[in-house]
C-alpha cells in the first residue's frame, strides 16, 4: 500500500495561497486575543479558586448561583462540567476574591454556601476526609475497642471513604447506600453524628497571585528558551538561515495554536504550555526532515534552481510527512476523544498544533529559504546558502 | 553475518527481559491481579492519579533574618555599653524590606575605631560602613545573608517533615520548590482535606516564657493609661489569647524572654489543676538552670507563657521552678495534642504563607487513570494496525519495535522511580505516535531506494544510513524541548517531560538498532533477489 508515489506538486507556486491561509488564521487569532476573548488564562496563570463539585442529582445552575449570591460571592462563574449525566459543576472564583492571607477562605465559603439540609453542628459525610473520619471513630469508639483501635478504625474509615469515592463516584445519596460496607454499629453512629449533603467536592485548585505571576514568567521564558535552543541547534547543524526559517515556522505554529485557544475561549493551563513546547519540538521534526532532504539534494543537483530543489525535496518527503503526521494525529485524537476532561486542553493543543505544524513545514519553512535567496540575488549578492560547501557539513554527510 | 546477528538478538532479548523486570520486578505470581499488584508497586503514580493534596509554601525568610539582626542589636548594645561608647539611636529602619540592615546614629568620631573593633570581633558576619553625620550602617554580609535564608528553608523543611510524619500521612513529599524563591512544595498523597495538616504545618510553635508586668487590659490605650502613659522599662505590649466572644486583651511583658523554645526538651498533652486539657512541657538542663534562676529572682511575680506571640496563660510564681511547666487556657483535647506535637517538632525558623493549594479527590484520579489507559490502548492499536496494513511484513517489524519501545519506557519508570502523572501517560501515548516517525522515515527511504532499483540488502543499508542523521536531528530537537519542560515544569508537567525523554531515548534504540536487526534477520532467510515485503 502506498499513498504518495512519485508525487510532483509545485508547492512553491502556491505560496500566495499558503500565505493567505496562514494570515487568515493568525490574524483571526490575534484579533480574538486583542478584541474578543483575550488570552484565556487558566487558573495556573491567572490565580484564583476553582472548586469542582459532583452532585448526586442533576445540578441546578440557578440554585447554585443564588446560593453563591447569598454567601456574598457575586463574581463566581458557574459552569457545567464533564458529560451530561456526570452531574458535575465547576465554580470559579476570581483572584480578587481569593484572599492571600487565608488562601482557602474562598473554598470554604463556597462549600459552606452549597450545603443544604445542614443539621446544626454535624459534619457532612460527603465532604469528610478519611483522616477526619478516623479521628471521629477513634473518639466515638462505636465498636468499644478501647484506646488502641487506631488501625482498625483507620481501615474502616478508609473503606467507607473508598466506597464513597471509588464505587459511588464521590457522592453518597443516602446513608442506606453504606449498608454492608462497615459494621452496623459504626454506621448507626455515623448516621447519628453526620448529615449528607447532595454533593461532594472532588477537586480544588487554589492559586495565589504570586504563583500565577511566577508561572506566567516561567512559561514565557520556557517558550523563548525552547525557540532559542532550536535556533542555535539548527544554525549549528545547517546554516543560520535554516534556523531562522525553522523558528519563524514554529512561531507561526505557536501563534495559531494560541489563537485557536483564544477563538474557542479555552483556558490555557500549565499542561497546555507543555503541549506547546512539545509542538515546538514536533513541528521542528517535520521541518528538519525537509531541510535534511534539501541539503542532500543541493549536493546532488548543483545546477538546478533552488526552488526546484526545494520542490523536489518536499515531494520526496511528502509521503513520510503525511504518514507520520497522520499517525501522530491518530494517537493525539485518541487522547482528545478518550483522555478525559483533565487532559482536554492539552490534547486540544496537540490536535491543532500537529495539523498546523505539518502544514507549516511544507508551506512556510521551505519557501522562506527560497524567498531569502531570491531577496539576496535581488540585491546582487552571491547566493549565500550552499550548505554543502562548508567542510563541517561535508563531514557530517560523509558519516551518514 | 549470522553469528553477529545471533549476538545482536541476545542483546535485544536481554534488554527486553531487563526492562520487563523494571516494570514488574519479581511478581508474586503470574495471574492478572498479581502482575497488576507488582506493577503498582514498581511504578509510582503522581498525585493527579492517586489523589491527594499539593501545597506550595512561601518561607518568609526575612523573619529569620530579623531574628538574627535583633540579636545583633542586643550584642551591639551591650558591647557598646561595656566599651562606654555613646550613641543616639540604634534601629532597623526598614525591617520588612531590609531586615539585614541596622543603622547606628550619633557615635562620637573618636569612638569610631573602637566601634570598628567591636563589630569585627563580636559580629563577624556583619559589615560596618560609615555614613554622614556620625551615622553607621551595620549590614549582614551577602554570603551570610543567603546562607541564613537557605538554612531557614532547610530547617523549615525538616520541621514540617517532623510534624507531617507525626500526623501519620503516608509517603509525603516535602522539598524545596522553584529556583531560589525560598518556596517549599508539599505533596500529601491520600489527603483530600488539608485543613488540619495545614494548621499543624503553619504553627510557628514559638514558645516563650516572659515576666508579666501588667494586665490584662481591654485595649492598648487602657494599658498605657494604667502606667501613666509611659511604657515600663524593658517591657512591651503583647496580645493575649482571643476571648470566646472575640474581644482581645493586652499585657505588658518583659522585652527579653526568660526561656524560649530552644530550651524545650519535650511537650505532652496534660491537664491543669482544674482538670482542663493543657500542654505540659519540660526544659533542657541549660533551660532548666535559666528558668530556676529567673523564678528564684521573681517569686510572687507574674509569669506568662507565650505561644506564637500571644500570651496563653498567666500564673503567679509561688516558688522557684526547675524544668517543668504547663500551658493552660481553654484548649480542646485536639488542640492540646496538636500543640504538644508542634512544640516537640521544634519551632519554624520563619513564618510560612500558602501560595498554592490543589486537591485531587481519589474519584477523579481513578477516572483519570481509566481515561488515560483507554486513550493509550486506542491510540496505540490504531497505529499498530495501520503499520501492518501499510507496510505489510515490515509493519510487523515496526510494531515489534514500538512495543519494545513501550516496554523500555515503562521499565525506565520502574527503575528510576520516576512518577507517572496523567500528562505522563499522555507522554507515553505521544511517544508511540512520534516513535513511529523514525520507522516511517526509514521505511519510506527503503522503498525509495528499492524504486531506484537497489537490491533489498543495499536498499535496507542505504535506507537506515540516510535516515540516521535525520532521526538524530529530530530527536535532539524534541529532547531540547523536553529538558526545558523538565527544568521549568513542576509536578504533572515534569512527569510528562520525563516520559517524553525516556521514550525518545528508547526510540533511538528500537527504531535504529532493533528494527535493523529484524530486517537483517529477514534478509538472511531470503534467497538472493527475493522481494522484500514493505
Amino acid at each position: 500500500m502506498e499513498f504518495f508515489r512519485n508525487s510532483n506538486i509545485d508547492f512553491l507556486s502556491k505560496k500566495w495561497y499558503f500565505i493567505a491561509f496562514s494570515l487568515v488564521f493568525s490574524v483571526a487569532g490575534i484579533l480574538s486575543m486583542l478584541f474578543w476573548h483575550g488570552l484565556p488564562l487558566g487558573i495556573d496563570f491567572r490565580g484564583g479558586t476553582l472548586v469542582y463539585v459532583k452532585y448526586s442529582h442533576t445540578p441546578d445552575d440557578n440554585a447554585v448561583r443564588s446560593q453563591m449570591d447569598r454567601a456574598g460571592l457575586h463574581n463566581v462563574r458557574i459552569q457545567r462540567f464533564g458529560t451530561i449525566d456526570s452531574n458535575e459543576i465547576l465554580i470559579d472564583l476570581p483572584l480578587q476574591e481569593t484572599s492571600e492571607q487565608a488562601l482557602d477562605q474562598g473554598k470554604n465559603q463556597i462549600i459552606n454556601a452549597l450545603q443544604t439540609n445542614v443539621s446544626a453542628g454535624k459534619p457532612d459525610l460527603n465532604n469528610t476526609s478519611g483522616l477526619s473520619l478516623t479521628a471521629y471513630l477513634m473518639q466515638k469508639d462505636p465498636l468499644h475497642l478501647g484506646t488502641d483501635a487506631q488501625q482498625r478504625y483507620s481501615a474502616i474509615a478508609q473503606t467507607i471513604v473508598n466506597y464513597r469515592d471509588k464505587t459511588k463516584g464521590g457522592v453518597l445519596a443516602s446513608f442506606d447506600e453504606l449498608k454492608g460496607v462497615a459494621e452496623p454499629a459504626v454506621l448507626t453512629s455515623i448516621q447519628q453524628d453526620f448529615f449528607l449533603s447532595d454533593f461532594g467536592v472532588y477537586q480544588v485548585e487554589i492559586v495565589g497571585p504570586q504563583v500565577g505571576a511566577q508561572l506566567r514568567k516561567q512559561a514565557i521564558l520556557a517558550t523563548l528558551y525552547s525557540l532559542g535552543g532550536m535556533l542555535i541547534y539548527l544554525a549549528f547543524r545547517f546554516e543560520w538561515i535554516y534556523g531562522v526559517a525553522a523558528v519563524i515556522t514554529v512561531f507561526h505554529d505557536t501563534l495559531i495554536t494560541l489563537g485557536a485557544f483564544s477563538l474557542t475561549n479555552k483556558p490555557i493551563s500549565l499542561t497546555v504550555i507543555a503541549a506547546i513546547l512539545t509542538l515546538i519540538g514536533y513541528s521542528n521534526n517535520d521541518t528538519i526532515v525537509v531541510f535534511d532532504r534539501i541539503r542532500e539534494n543541493l549536493k546532488l543537483m548543483r545546477r538546478e534552481k533552488l526552488s526546484d530543489v526545494v520542490n523536489r525535496s518536499i515531494n520526496q518527503t511528502l509521503s513520510r510527512t503525511i504518514l507520520t503526521a497522520g499517525l501522530t494525529f491518530l494517537t493525539v485524537l485518541a487522547l482528545y476523544l478518550f483522555g478525559g476532561e483533565v487532559l482536554h486542553g492539552f490534547s486540544f493543543a496537540l490536535v491543532i498544533g500537529i495539523l498546523i505544524g505539518t502544514y507549516s513545514s511544507i508551506a512556510i519553512a521551505a519557501p522562506i529559504l527560497v524567498a531569502y535567496q531570491d531577496w539576496r540575488s535581488g540585491r546582487n549578492k552571491p547566493p549565500a546558502m550552499l550548505p554543502t560547501a562548508g567542510g563541517r557539513r561535508e563531514k557530517v554527510r560523509a558519516k551518514a | 553475518m549470522n553469528k553477529n546477528l545471533g549476538v545482536k538478538l541476545v542483546v535485544i532479548i536481554g534488554v527486553l527481559l531487563l526492562f520487563v523486570y523494571g516494570i514488574f520486578g519479581i511478581p508474586s505470581g503470574f495471574s492478572g491481579s498479581a502482575l497488576l499488584a507488582s506493577l503498582q508497586n514498581r511504578i509510582s503514580l503522581g498525585l493527579d492519579l492517586k489523589g491527594g493534596t499539593h501545597l506550595i509554601l512561601q518561607v518568609q525568610v526575612n523573619d529569620a533574618v530579623n531574628i538574627d539582626t535583633d540579636n545583633a542589636i542586643q550584642t551591639l548594645k551591650s558591647a557598646m555599653r561595656n566599651a562606654k561608647i555613646n550613641y543616639t539611636d540604634l534601629t532597623k529602619p526598614d525591617p520588612a524590606n531590609r531586615p539585614d540592615q541596622i543603622v547606628l546614629k550619633g557615635v562620637p568620631p573618636e569612638a569610631s575605631s573602637d566601634l570598628r573593633t567591636i563589630v569585627q570581633d563580636r559580629l563577624p558576619e556583619y559589615d560596618l560602613t560609615s555614613g554622614a553625620n556620625n551615622a553607621y550602617t551595620v549590614t549582614m554580609k551577602p554570603t551570610n545573608l543567603t546562607d541564613l535564608k537557605n538554612r531557614a528553608v532547610q530547617q523549615a523543611i525538616e520541621t514540617i517533615r517532623n510534624r507531617i510524619d507525626q500526623l501519620g500521612v503516608s509517603e509525603p513529599m516535602i522539598e524545596e520548590h522553584g529556583l531560589g524563591q525560598y518556596q517549599i512544595l508539599v505533596q500529601l498523597p491520600g489527603i483530600d482535606d488539608p485543613a488540619r495538616v495545614k494548621q499543624v504545618m503553619q504553627s510557628t510553635a514559638m514558645l516563650e516564657i516572659r515576666q508579666v508586668m501588667g494586665g490584662p487590659y481591654p485595649s492598648q490605650e487602657a494599658a498605657l493609661q494604667d502606667k501613666g502613659g509611659v511604657m515600663p522599662e524593658d517591657s512591651m505590649l503583647m496580645p493575649g489569647k482571643t476571648n470566646p466572644d472575640g474581644t482581645q486583651t493586652w499585657y505588658f511583658v518583659s522585652r527579653i524572654p526568660a526561656v524560649t523554645g530552644k530550651d524545650l526538651r519535650g511537650a505532652e498533652p496534660s491537664r491543669d489543676q482544674n482538670g482542663q486539657p493543657a500542654v505540659g512541657f519540660t526544659l533542657t538542663g541549660e533551660g532548666g538552670r535559666k528558668f530556676f534562676a529567673f523564678t528564684s529572682a521573681h517569686v510572687k511575680d507574674l509569669l506568662g507563657v507565650v505561644l506564637d506571640g500571644k500570651v496563653q496563660s498567666v500564673a503567679t510564681i509561688n516558688e522557684p521552678i526547675h524544668d517543668q511547666g504547663i500551658i493552660s487556657g481553654r484548649f480542646t483535647d485536639q488542640e492540646v495534642k496538636d500543640q504538644a506535637m508542634v512544640l516537640r517538632s521544634g519551632a519554624l525558623p520563619a513564618g510560612i504563607k500558602y501560595l498554592e493549594e490543589r486537591t485531587v479527590g481519589p474519584s477523579l484520579g481513578t477516572d483519570s487513570i481509566r481515561a488515560g489507559v483507554r486513550a493509550a490502548v486506542v491510540g496505540m492499536s490504531a497505529v499498530l494496525v495501520f503499520m501492518l496494513i501499510y507496510y505489510r511484513a515490515a509493519g510487523i517489524n515496526a510494531d515489534v519495535a514500538l512495543i519494545l519501545n513501550l516496554v523500555i519506557l515503562l521499565g525506565f519508570l520502574g527503575f528510576t522511580g520516576a512518577t507517572l502523572t496523567l500528562p505522563g501517560i499522555a507522554g507515553v501515548i505521544l511517544t508511540v505516535g512520534m516513535g513511529v516517525d523514525s520507522n516511517v522515515l526509514i521505511f519510506e527511504r527503503i522503498r525509495e531506494e528499492l524504486r531506484n532499483g537497489k537490491t533489498p540488502p543495499s536498499a535496507v543499508e542505504q535506507g537506515f544510513g540516510h535516515a540516521l542523521t535525520t532521526i538524530i536531528d529530530t530527536h535532539v530537537t524534541t529532547i531540547v524541548s523536553a529538558i526545558i519542560l523538565f527544568l521549568f515544569g513542576s509536578g504533572p508537567v515534569k512527569g510528562f517531560a520525563v516520559t517524553l525523554s525516556f521514550g525518545l531515548f528508547a526510540n533511538l534504540f528500537t527504531a535504529v538498532f532493533v528494527s535493523r536487526v529484524i530486517f537483517d534477520w529477514v534478509l538472511s532467510r531470503k534467497r538472493i533477489g527475493e522481494a522484500l515485503s514493505i
